[in-house]
């Protein structure tokens, strides 16, 4: 059952401010990631405060790197759920956690942070990580 | 009392709780999961993978390097395993070898 919508709205802001699209329908989904190129990074975004808690400052502070996928698109775990389904079909090889984060480049995922590599770190150490994937599939001699 | 940490989203709750562990029993099962709780009935997981070493699986090692890189299947929505099954409890992250 979904989250009392008042609940979320702060999680859903703290993303679209640091520039992340809601893809909340089925048909959003496919259509950033059904013909996928360039780098999209794709937030599942979550309610849980010992993780998400971490997760959405960790992804803002890596955006402040130069280097970071051409998209931030995000949906919701547990809230807008056929949209997170479907977005999960398109990283079927990886077990659904949430919160997590898929870097997909021309349609493959390149890098995948699951939430057990967010729980109980701080938000520097999970930027750093996201960083090290933006450099390595994001800049412009990939 | 269990053991509490001011660093968690729900206060009073375990120090673990939320966070991604390897249980080891003392029987070929090893659980990966989220903890929630340990009280005197056991250790409460969710979406917990398994490992039994008696059913000709891969090596836990491989269980668990594989479950670091594609993440955990779960197995089970919630578990309780009997405390005394219990051997060892240790955070995933660090089973796993991540940073």
């Amino acid at each position: 059952m979904p989250y009392n919508p008042a609940l979320v709205a702060p999680m859903r802001e703290e993303m679209t401010k640091m520039g992340a699209s809601e893809l909340t329908t089925i048909a959003d989904v496919d259509a950033v990631l059904g013909d996928q190129r360039g780098t999209t990074l794709v937030f599942v975004n979550s309610v849980c405060g010992c993780a998400a808690g971490n997760a959405r400052p960790a992804l803002r502070l890596a955006l402040e790197h130069p280097v970071k996928p051409q998209q931030i698109v995000t949906v919701f775990a547990g809230q807008d759920l056929e949209a997170t389904l479907r977005a999960r079909q398109y990283f079927a090889e990886y077990q659904p956690s949430s919160p997590s984060m898929a870097l997909v480049r021309d349609g493959e995922v390149v890098h995948f942070v699951h939430r057990h590599q967010i729980e109980g770190k701080s938000p520097q150490t999970v930027a750093a990580n996201l960083v090290a994937a933006f450099d390595r599939y994001c800049g412009a001699a990939v | 009392m269990s053991p509490v940490s001011g660093h968690v989203f729900h206060p009073g709750h375990h120090e673990l709780h939320g966070v991604t562990v390897v249980l080891e029993t003392n029987g070929p099962r090893t659980y990966v999961g989220r903890f929630d709780s340990q009280d005197q009935r056991g250790v409460l997981l969710h979406d917990v993978g398994v490992h039994d070493a008696s059913g000709g699986a891969p090596s836990r090692e491989e269980f668990l390097r594989r479950s670091a890189k594609f993440g955990i299947r779960a197995e089970h929505k919630d578990l309780l395993v009997p405390g005394d099954q219990v051997v060892r409890i240790t955070r995933f992250s660090d089973a796993a070898g991540e940073e």
